[in-house]
């Protein structure tokens, strides 16, 4: 399967999506700029961490003009799997292809550690592999990633099966001490209606071998192509 | 023309910055200080328009890319040099 990852100029974990889907997972994954329109044919995209535009005005403001995401929105729309992690979240709520924002960790601190979350919906293109309830270990390095949005918005998510990830503690309850930056109901990701589009502030890439710390990052990505 | 931007965060939404900034008021004595938001000045320089458009136009910025909705607040006064 041919996967496009794009970067955006301050962009940093780009080569590391590339690194994951390309060395460990065995896809054809090639690097989108920023500048360009045109998606290579690529069959899902991944948006990746870093800095985009050095976090000016807002995190993901201002990528969410580059030329390249007119042509994810596009792809978006019609149904392609979007993956957005951590500033390709914050970039995907800004563009409105997710619903709600990431403001300031709580703590006001940089967070950087392994987080347990709890996959809360199987329905996804970037949760089918996983079972529902199932718990997975993954790194957080964030300091915009305590998700916020109104009440209806939280309802129609509820409603809807949005909610894709919550922070959990070791015994698999969202409880308030598991919750790293102060994110509203412990959400850690979230889905859009058809569940093609999900972002998520957990660092599945950097979660994809043992010598790293861990393998349940795979499952996002294999989700998509077994 | 110059556009004098306010954008701060909305009531419901915290705002840990604001809460950290009146603590240290706090620690410096200035027991008077209530709570404290933080937001952002903007000063959108603008150049062949009128009063009326201008308002239209920075309310288009504002709700386009300068403000977040879901987040944030603005308001704005246009002023001329």
């Amino acid at each position: 399967m041919k996967w496009g990852i794009v970067t955006f100029p301050g962009s940093n974990d780009d080569r590391d999506a590339w690194y994951c889907l390309e060395a460990v997972l065995g896809q054809e994954a090639v690097l989108l700029w920023h500048k360009d329109q045109d998606l290579q044919g690529v069959e899902a995209i991944v948006l990746p961490g870093g800095f985009s535009y050095g976090d000016y005005l807002r995190a993901g403001a201002l990528a969410r003009f580059s030329p390249i995401m007119h042509s994810v929105v596009d792809f978006a729309n019609a149904g392609g799997p979007v993956l957005g992690v951590c500033n390709g979240f914050q970039i995907l709520c800004e563009s409105g292809l997710l619903p709600g924002a990431l403001v300031r960790n709580r703590s006001l601190s940089f967070i950087c550690e392994w987080v347990s979350i709890r996959v809360e919906t199987t329905r996804t293109r970037f949760t089918s592999a996983c079972s529902a309830g199932e718990c997975l270990s993954i790194p957080i390095k964030h300091g915009e990633g305590c998700y916020v949005a109104d009440t209806d918005t939280v309802q129609s998510l509820t409603d809807n099966d949005q909610i894709v990830f919550r922070y959990v503690n070791e015994t698999g309850a969202a409880e308030r001490a598991a919750n790293p930056n102060g994110a509203l109901h412990n959400i850690a990701g979230v889905t859009n209606p058809n569940g093609n589009v999900v972002g998520l502030m957990p660092h599945p890439e950097h979660a994809v071998e043992a010598l790293l710390g861990g393998e349940d990052g795979r499952k996002l990505f294999t989700s998509v192509f077994i | 023309m110059l556009a004098k931007v306010y954008v701060t965060p909305k009531k419901a939404i915290l705002d840990p910055q604001g809460k950290a900034i009146a603590l240290s008021l706090h620690a410096l004595a200035y027991a008077e200080v209530g709570e404290v938001r933080m937001g952002k000045y903007l000063e959108v320089q603008l150049t062949g328009l009128s009063h009326q458009q201008a308002e239209q136009r920075v309310e288009e910025m504002c709700q386009r890319l300068l403000a977040n909705s879901v987040t944030e607040d603005f308001r704005f006064e246009i002023v001329e040099e």
